[in-house]
């Protein structure tokens, strides 16, 4: 996997974690995304989720998930994609363009500073304030049996 | 990635659905020539109407085989997400965009599940109804008459030769740039 890949699947997973209206708001002080047409979707559909027993059995079907998937080509001939959980086509719609509009040089340090950047440092914090919570309600069983 | 990447129908539900209204009907009335894929832009060599049967049919449980090269190739797995066989045997739906595998190399089906045949996609110049071929059979009130300008020479004695194996056999859909028109491997053909 190049650099570039591993940035992309970067921007790939916080677009998909974030929500449309998060994104939105990012893009108001964004400089403006080229235009754009769409080759397929957004469309609602199911994947199967596949598990595995402690993360080393054989695999098995853990349910069925509804994504939302969509592509869009910018100017220039870039192609975006998107694939997220849950319903969504307009937080859909724009991962898939601002997916396509991150892959041009040009536009990427720009993009990346005014949504990427700040969304993903937003999704980190949330991130931490839940780990928080749940350390607080941490059980120390070898304490508790000291303590008999 | 492909660079030129182009859209499939406007609408995939209500495009495919009519598209494959029409197939049937075309199915239904073997010598039909009815329009298809309008407003459909599929990359280059792919026609319209090639672009439309394609879109409708095919999907992940279908193997195509095809000669078709990238863009086209990439259009028709991102679309219809259908893998790509090796050989035209072992594909469910042939499309040649250059020289045609031969009729009876591809796969008939078996006397026990006939419908597990293969379906023949195959470009023509143009279709026009009232002269050419002689079809008869089912779904023909009496007689029909299919020209097809551009049908690969000896086609005509090669489906007409698959009638020996009824109920195996390849059903054809000839599909110029703007229409399409069945042959069902129940129809007798002649030239004439």
């Amino acid at each position: 996997m190049t650099d570039e890949d591993r940035e992309r699947r970067h921007w790939l997973a916080v677009l998909a974690r974030a929500t449309a209206d998060e994104i939105g708001q990012r893009l108001a002080d964004a400089p403006p995304l080229p235009p754009h047409r769409a080759l397929r979707g957004p469309e609602i559909g199911l994947v199967m989720v596949r598990g595995r027993a402690g993360g080393d059995g054989a695999p098995f079907n853990l349910g069925e998930a509804t994504v939302t998937r969509c592509t869009v080509a910018i100017e220039g001939g870039a192609v975006g994609h998107a694939v997220r959980i849950g319903r969504d086509r307009r937080a859909a719609e724009l991962s898939a363009l601002l997916d396509a509009a991150l892959q041009d040089a040009a536009l990427r340090p720009a993009l990346h500073a005014a949504v990427i950047a700040p969304l993903a440092e937003a999704q980190a914090a949330r991130r931490a304030a839940e780990a928080e919570r749940a350390a607080a309600t941490r059980v120390e069983f070898l304490t508790m049996v000291q303590m008999r | 990635m492909t660079a030129a990447l182009l859209p499939g129908f406007a609408d995939p539900v209500l495009g495919a659905q009519a598209a494959f209204r029409a197939l049937l009907d075309a199915m239904a009335r073997p010598g039909r020539v009815l329009p298809l894929g309008e407003g459909l832009a599929p990359p280059a060599p792919l026609t319209p109407a090639l672009g439309a049967v394609l879109l409708t049919l095919c999907d992940a449980d279908t193997p195509l085989w095809t000669d078709a090269p990238d863009p086209a190739r990439g259009w028709i797995g991102f679309h219809c997400g259908c893998p790509f066989a090796r050989n035209p045997e072992q594909a469910a739906f042939v499309l040649p965009l250059g020289e045609a595998p031969p009729l009876d190399s591809l796969d008939a089906g078996t006397d026990e599940e006939p419908h597990r045949s293969a379906t023949l996609l195959l470009p023509v110049a143009a279709l026009a109804e009232g002269a050419g071929w002689r079809l008869t059979g089912p779904g023909i009130a009496r007689e029909a008459r299919l020209s097809a300008t551009g049908a690969p020479p000896g086609f005509a004695a090669a489906f007409a030769a698959q009638r020996a194996r009824f109920p195996r056999g390849v059903d054809v859909i000839l599909a110029s740039p703007s229409a399409v028109a069945c042959l069902p491997r129940s129809t007798r053909l002649s030239e004439g």
